[in-house]
């Protein structure tokens, strides 16, 4: 037996002494890291609001366009030269005059070609087609004098809004001098007004700026996302499931997963050119479409899904497992009575977090051809749409000055789809989420 | 000079435990007349770890049987064995033949659903399911398809809980969340899971390990008035726990059944060395 006294590394009167003078360099280093760390938010809230009011400032405005205000005779037989008060019949008829005429009228019937060509590009060059709709939805009004509210030009809106000066010299400016008494006659006319833009929410792709809007591209990001999420969630959680609840874990599925992490992180690009080699080109679907598009974000989603899927899972503590097979649930019941309803408030996030990017992707929509010029507002996932993205990205290559503001809006229009998809998936969770 | 001693005395411990052989066949009597269930020759692997080393043990029909043992001695491996919850871990294997009424619960016929059903478990620490405390209950029955409609459902419920000594500190909040209750009560909750679905032997592993004194006599209480009903092997560490609930104890040490037999016996006459250090409280 072996009579070795152990005896206390330090006194505790030495080793209070040591302990007291690290305290000094332990409370320094604590308060310079709290100090980095605020540094680092407040940095981080500056650029958050710096983006915002960058954003709304051009946006808001962009929301809002000038309008002119004339009294239009719905003359019966140039509203509808068929007489048979027929839609067709509508819009065969000469809208244009009328307008011109009304037009002309509240500016005091100016003469000469110029003056006539002055007061023409005071307005849109969609009023017509406006005038008509005014008179398919309201059929009973023709015949009488109505006052309708046209777009002005988007050259007259910059006027309006000040981007084109007075004192720049006429040769330089964008309108002439004729234009701008003519538009300062409407003004005290009180012709003019200042309001929400229909046409930025209720129209489609143009390239005049004042009649340009989203509907198009938001109807198409809808059944874009619709696609992409139908086909990633259920993919994404029946992957997560197997590779987590029931695959052997072997050097098959090792590889399987080392791939699916790895996917995660190829740039979305590269989806947009498989998308097309695979859908297009080898399956010979349609260009443009917002089906081909979902499927490519979908592929392009589901490593996250799937990798926050199997997060979840993994979270659900293994006593629930033991406690479902314990009674005698089966391997499927226990996945589906207890796992999944566990999992499912994490699973949704990761879908969401998912659903947010594919709803920001430009990169693989381009390469599938959504990126074309398309006017008329699709009806279904197989017929021609762009996205907002890629609408927003078209828009802020246009030269026009008006398009600037209307990049910004239709980019708050992105960030509040975007806000109330999260806003939802939080409802969501917190409905399904229950305590263990 | 205190800390001299006591290294002396734990070292002198370990060199007569070192010193002490684990026998090479159980001692007692591992027979019973009556057998629920009946085990010969088990063995477990966890890969390349021999758990469990040819264990022959027959579980009594309506009687309490308690496995003790020091930490990692295989006890709960055992007991796992006997409802196939060692499925669940891929590199478990296990050989051997374990009956229950002359059905071998390995054959590869066997549905291990339906042996679970058989062979009900309560786990250390209280596992309610996050859901009502009536779905709790309900759970197993309906799965298995044991009430024909929601009167017979609500019956087995109500029988259950009060089998369980549960039914009047909860029949008025059925619909409350079962993770709500304190430990205790969450720990007869998880018998009456176990009970609802009606099983012939039901597995205890450690089921008081996480619970307080009080909470503890009253699970001990249930265990004594469940006995008449149902075959019960506990798993504890408690000596004094396993003295109060149960009829035989098995003793297990490294992977082997060292002795067993009639509680009394073993607690107050052990035959082998290592019974005797262990309920003596020399090691554990």
């Amino acid at each position: 037996m072996t009579d070795t006294t152990v005896t206390s590394p330090l006194s505790p009167k030495e080793a209070a002494i040591r302990v007291a003078a690290t305290l000094k360099t332990r409370g320094r280093s604590e308060s310079r890291f709290q100090g980095l760390g605020l540094a680092a938010i407040s940095t981080a809230i500056l650029f958050l609001i710096l983006l915002f009011a960058g954003i709304l400032s051009n946006g808001i405005p962009g929301m809002f366009q000038h309008y002119v205000i004339l009294e239009v005779t719905l003359d019966q037989e140039r509203m509808d030269p068929q007489g048979d008060m027929s839609v067709e019949s509508l819009y065969a008829g000469d809208a244009g005059t009328l307008v011109n005429e009304a037009l002309l009228n509240a500016l005091g019937n100016p003469t000469g070609r110029k003056a006539k060509r002055a007061a023409r590009s005071i307005m849109s060059s969609a009023s017509d087609l406006r005038l008509t709709e005014f008179a398919v939805a309201n059929p009973s009004l023709i015949g009488q004098t109505v006052s309708v509210k046209f777009a002005l030009d988007d050259d007259i809106d910059s006027f309006m809004r000040g981007f084109i000066s007075r004192e720049t010299p006429e040769a330089e400016r964008r309108i002439n001098n004729q234009v701008i008494e003519f538009v300062d006659k409407l003004n005290d006319a009180g012709r003019i007004s200042y309001e929400l833009s229909d046409y930025l929410f209720f129209g489609s792709a143009s390239r005049n700026a004042e009649i340009a809007g989203i509907k198009g591209a938001l109807i198409g990001s809808i059944f874009t996302l619709a696609v992409c999420l139908v086909i990633a969630f259920p993919l994404g959680v029946a992957t997560a499931v197997y590779l987590e609840e029931i695959a052997p874990k072997n050097r098959i599925t090792e590889i399987i997963e080392i791939n699916i992490n790895n996917l995660a992180a190829v740039p979305s690009v590269v989806f947009g050119i498989m998308g097309l080699a695979i859908f297009i080109v080898t399956f010979g679907m349609p260009r443009s479409i917002p089906l081909v598009g979902g499927i490519v974000l979908a592929l392009m989603t589901l490593p996250t899904i799937i990798i926050s899927s199997r997060a979840a899972i993994r979270a659900v503590p293994p006593s629930i497992r033991d406690a479902a097979l314990g009674v005698g649930a089966s391997k499927m019941q226990t996945i589906f009575h207890h796992v999944i309803p566990l999992a499912l408030p994490g699973m949704l996030t990761g879908t969401i977090i998912g659903m947010a990017q594919a709803l920001g992707e430009t990169a693989p929509l381009l390469m599938i051809g959504m990126v074309a010029f398309i006017v008329d507002i699709p009806g279904g996932v197989a017929e021609p749409a762009t996205a907002l993205p890629v609408q927003i990205f078209m828009w802020a290559d246009f030269a026009e000055r008006m398009f600037i503001q209307k990049t910004s809006a239709a980019i708050i229009v992105l960030l509040a789809f975007l806000i109330t998809m999260n806003a939802a998936a939080i409802v969501l969770r917190k409905k399904l989420e229950r305590r263990w | 000079m205190e800390t001299t001693m006591t290294d002396t005395a734990v070292k002198a411990t370990q060199q007569k435990m070192e010193d002490r052989q684990v026998p090479d066949h159980t001692i007692g009597e591992v027979h019973v007349d009556n057998a629920r269930m009946t085990a010969r020759g088990v063995d477990v692997y966890y890969g390349d770890k021999h758990a469990i080393q040819d264990v022959t043990l027959d579980i009594g029909s309506s009687q309490v049987i308690s496995f003790i043992g020091p930490s990692g001695c295989g006890k709960s491996t055992f007991l796992r064995c006997l409802n196939r919850m060692n499925d669940t871990i891929d590199i478990c294997r296990v050989d051997g033949e374990i009956k229950i009424d002359q059905d071998d619960i390995y054959d590869p016929r066997i549905d291990v659903v339906s042996l679970r059903a058989r062979v009900g478990m309560v786990f250390q620490k209280p596992n309610p399911f996050p859901k009502s405390i009536y779905d709790n209950i309900a759970y197993g029955p309906r799965i298995h398809g044991l009430a024909r409609n929601k009167v017979e459902l609500d019956e087995i419920v109500e029988r259950s809980l009060e089998r369980a000594g549960l039914w009047g500190e909860v029949k008025d909040r059925l619909d409350q969340p079962g993770t709500g209750l304190s430990g205790g009560q969450q720990q007869r909750l998880c018998i009456a899971r176990a009970v609802a679905v009606s099983p012939e032997v039901i597995l205890m592993d450690e089921p008081c390990s996480a619970l307080d004194p009080i909470a503890t006599a009253k699970i001990e209480e249930l265990i004594h008035e469940l006995r008449e009903q149902y075959t019960i092997v506990i798993v504890t560490h408690s000596m004094q726990q396993a003295a109060r609930v149960s009829d035989r104890t098995a003793y297990f040490h490294l992977g082997k059944l060292v002795e067993v037999g009639e509680t009394k016996q073993i607690f107050t006459n052990p035959v082998h060395e290592l019974t005797q250090d262990y309920i003596t409280g020399r090691f554990g």
